[in-house]
């Protein structure tokens, strides 16, 4: 069995296969579980209708042989749970309590009911002049290592985008810090998972990944000129 | 006690004696309905309260999937919707099928049905008690369905109510609808914990003479461990609802940061009700069931002590998994690896508790009636339900779920089987002794499949739309290119078809209930051949007091087929 969710949705990060895999082991664990307890259940009903002059058995199900029915299948449920935390907690440390080292940092702002962004810009560096501001449109570089600083002007917002397997929800009054990097270029969704009011349904970013002479193009073009304010010459559009 | 198909006399009509209480004095209408403290009477308030809201809820359904499924469109019974009608139809549809429906009607009114009758009494230990819940109940839903008429409309951001956005009117732009939305919470809360004190006092007071511990009914036992699990709950959110409601009329800054305050505070109050309030509404939904199939498989419960350890198990476990609702939110993230484990852990009581019931079916004598095809049901979905709640337990899954349909459609497998199958099961199943008649069987199993194929029809798309991506709580997904492509709308409109086709049938149910009440074949007092007490009344339905003499018990309430005995059930209150 491939990936489940790539049946729906390309994956375009690091970490996304890494999710991807452990929805699979989820799915085929419980899956196997779930399908014999469907066809258990069906199967008794059927097996057991009634039948003129056949009475129902009498069975406590206190007695210890019987009570091994229920006991052995829940220990066996007890190993599957401790292969799906052991997996989950691997994915989880990976993708949201490990921070690898960034080759640049960008931030991303919720507001509503949109979304900005700001990329440090040529020198690497956020809050300098040069960075580069843009709404509802975010550039970066495939194969490039960031750290994304995501903070909420107003109400909760989500930053999620569902190529890369990723959502962190931006918090008013903090900075959370997380990661990505991107496998693929292309041109895809970024959606707001939180609801955040009335706009909530009309807040679609887009994540334009580029390779690096693309992102070196677009860096180089929407760079603001020295004296400009930093605001006015950034929106990509 | 005939079997109720073999009843020879299809008589009509209502000069059936059994059919009205022999009270001494008739009272007046504001005694009788709305003074009255007899327990069945205020059942049948909540009962009837609950479905009334549970229309209100289904109809919001119907629009906001509608609106989905064909956006821009002007839908039929309600018109053109935008973004903040929607916003507002989603979050009132949660919060009623929760706090309106589920709750009145699997813990309200069937425990207050039930308890009495089941344990062999003749009322609650505090009835005015129980009569002041249903007023402030019924106060919490006038107060609910009023805040839709105010200006701006209801409380549109969402049924967990995230602050700031709740907090502050210049955030959710509906400055008395969030207030209201609060406060109506607040006094269902109140209604609660005011009938759980009684669901408590009264099962471990006033059971029959000879009624031990594990002598009482599941069902029994379920409503009372809901209860409490309820109360140990509810407390941190009705703190946080006060101070919710502060926020937002006289603005202090309990959730606002620029305050000092912190909005992640709410979700924790929230969630650390939110998810023992999971098995609360799951607990009555799951003993109703433990009761039908007992009955009509003719089995005695397997393992019935293991059935309450592990609902102890599992209640003491739902205090310590809430934070799985935030593993994203911002909180720091070792924690998701606590929660995980508790999490995940919870699946062996639960799945424990699952093979118990299926245990019970083996050697069985299974009548396939509509309350045991709703029974069956329960079983068949909450299993989908909760295989798929492991994908949302494990934590590093969960960062791509979270928020998705596949969240949406992993607890509408779960709740739809408690609000909606468990429910119906225990309709149709205590409709007999509630109003002294049968259910018609055909337009009761016309109704059970016009109900459970459309719900997996809805729920079943809407699982895949979560794996592609697609998150809650948005009005139109025009916007975004990945989910606006056909393929998602046609899963759409599968999804919406199958709502209305079954919200259809409802009416088929609808039809029966009412049709039966005058037409149906008169039950007599245990159509069934159940063993439990409630069966044993004098007169069907039971009248003022349940009983002339008390019963006394003699036995489990699972005596089925008990070898070398003539007959296959062996009622409570007969002595050996």
């Amino acid at each position: 069995m491939g990936s489940l969710t790539d049946i729906y949705i390309p994956s375009a990060s690091t970490f996304a296969s890494d999710i991807d895999g452990l929805i699979v082991l989820v799915a085929w664990l419980v899956g196997v579980w779930g399908v014999l307890a469907e066809v258990l259940l069906i199967g008794l009903v059927i097996a057991y209708r009634k039948r003129e002059g056949v009475r129902a058995q009498y069975i406590t199900g206190e007695e210890k042989h019987q009570k091994a029915w229920v006991a052995y299948p829940h220990y066996l449920v007890l190993l599957c749970d401790v292969l799906i935390i052991v997996a989950a907690v691997r994915v989880w440390y990976n993708v949201k309590q490990e921070l690898p080292k960034a080759d640049s940092t960008v931030r991303v702002i919720g507001q509503q009911w949109a979304w900005s962004f700001v990329d440090p810009g040529a020198d690497n560096v956020l809050d300098t002049a040069d960075d580069i501001a843009t709404v509802d449109e975010m550039h970066v570089e495939v194969g490039r290592l960031y750290h994304f600083n995501l903070e909420a002007r107003d109400v909760m917002h989500s930053f999620s985008v569902p190529v890369f397997r990723l959502k962190q929800d931006a918090v008013p009054g903090r900075v959370i810090v997380g990661w990505f990097e991107a496998t693929k270029t292309g041109t895809y969704d970024i959606q707001c998972a939180e609801m955040c009011g009335i706009g909530h349904g009309l807040m679609p970013g887009r994540i334009i990944i580029e390779s690096a002479a693309e992102h070196a193009a677009w860096v180089k073009k929407n760079t603001p000129a020295p004296v400009a304010s930093a605001g006015a010459a950034a929106s990509a559009k | 006690m005939a079997e109720p198909a073999q009843h020879a006399h299809p008589e009509h009509g209502d000069a059936h004696g059994h059919d009205h209480a022999h009270d001494h004095h008739d009272p007046g209408f504001v005694q009788k309905y709305l003074w009255s403290t007899d327990h069945k009477m205020i059942a049948m308030q909540y009962m009837f309260t609950g479905m009334a809201m549970a229309l209100i809820g289904g109809y919001f359904a119907y629009c906001f999937r509608m609106n989905l499924a064909y956006p821009g469109m002007t839908i039929p019974f309600y018109g053109q919707m935008n973004a903040s009608e929607y916003n507002a139809l989603v979050t009132n549809h949660g919060t009623i099928m929760i706090f309106w429906v589920a709750m009145p009607v699997l813990i309200a009114a069937f425990g207050n049905y039930l308890i009495p009758l089941m344990i062999g009494c003749d009322d609650m230990v505090f009835p005015r008690i129980n009569r002041l819940s249903y007023q402030i109940f019924l106060l919490s839903a006038i107060v609910l369905v009023a805040s839709f008429f105010v200006e701006n409309g209801g409380f549109a951001g969402a049924w967990t109510a995230y602050p700031p956005l709740s907090a502050k009117s210049q955030y959710n732009n509906t400055p008395l609808g969030a207030p209201m939305w609060v406060i109506a919470v607040a006094l269902e809360f109140i209604a609660f914990l005011l009938g759980g004190i009684n669901f408590v006092t009264t099962a471990m007071n006033s059971r029959a003479p000879g009624m031990k511990m594990f002598d009482i009914p599941i069902v029994v036992w379920m409503i009372v461990i809901a209860s409490i699990l309820f109360m140990a709950s509810v407390g941190p959110l009705i703190a946080g609802a006060v101070m919710l409601c502060f926020d937002q009329t006289i603005h202090t800054g309990f959730f606002d940061p620029d305050k000092g305050g912190d909005p992640v505070l709410w979700q924790h109050l929230f969630w650390f009700f939110g998810h023992p309030e999971v098995y609360v509404v799951l607990l009555p939904a799951i003993g109703i069931v433990a009761d039908v199939i007992t009955v009509f498989s003719r089995k005695k419960l397997f393992a019935y002590k293991t059935v309450l350890f592990t609902t102890f198990a599992t209640g003491l476990l739902s205090f310590f998994v809430w934070a799985h609702h935030q593993f994203i939110s911002g909180v720091d993230p070792r924690m998701a690896n606590v929660f995980t484990v508790t999490t995940v852990l919870i699946s062996v009581p639960i799945a424990e508790m699952i093979f118990v019931y299926i245990a019970t079916l083996y050697g069985g004598s299974i009548t396939l009636t509509t309350p045991m095809l709703w029974a069956l049901s329960f079983l068949f979905s909450f299993i989908i339900g909760g295989v798929t709640g492991i994908f949302l337990g494990a934590s590093g899954a969960d960062v791509y779920f979270h928020d998705t349909y596949f969240v949406l459609a992993h607890f509408h497998y779960t709740f739809v089987p408690i609000a909606i199958l468990a429910v119906f099961c225990g309709v149709t199943y205590w409709y007999p002794k509630m109003f002294g008649r049968m259910m018609n069987e055909t337009l009761g199993k016309i109704h059970f499949w016009g109900t459970f194929i459309p719900f997996n029809g809805i729920f079943i798309p809407l699982f895949m739309l979560g794996l592609a991506g697609q998150h809650r709580r948005i009005w139109s997904y025009e916007n975004f290119p990945e989910l606006a492509r056909p393929e998602m709308y046609e899963l759409r409109h599968f999804a919406t078809v199958s709502l209305v086709i079954m919200l259809l049938f409802q009416f088929v149910f609808i039809f029966n209930f009412f049709w039966s009440l005058v037409k149906g074949k008169p039950a007599g007092g245990n159509p069934w051949q159940a063993n439990t007490l409630e069966w044993t009344t004098d007169e069907t339905p039971p009248g003022h007091g349940n009983w002339k003499d008390l019963p006394t018990c003699y036995r489990g309430p699972y005596e089925y087929s008990v070898p070398g005995r003539e007959q296959d059930y062996w009622p409570q209150n007969q002595p050996s």
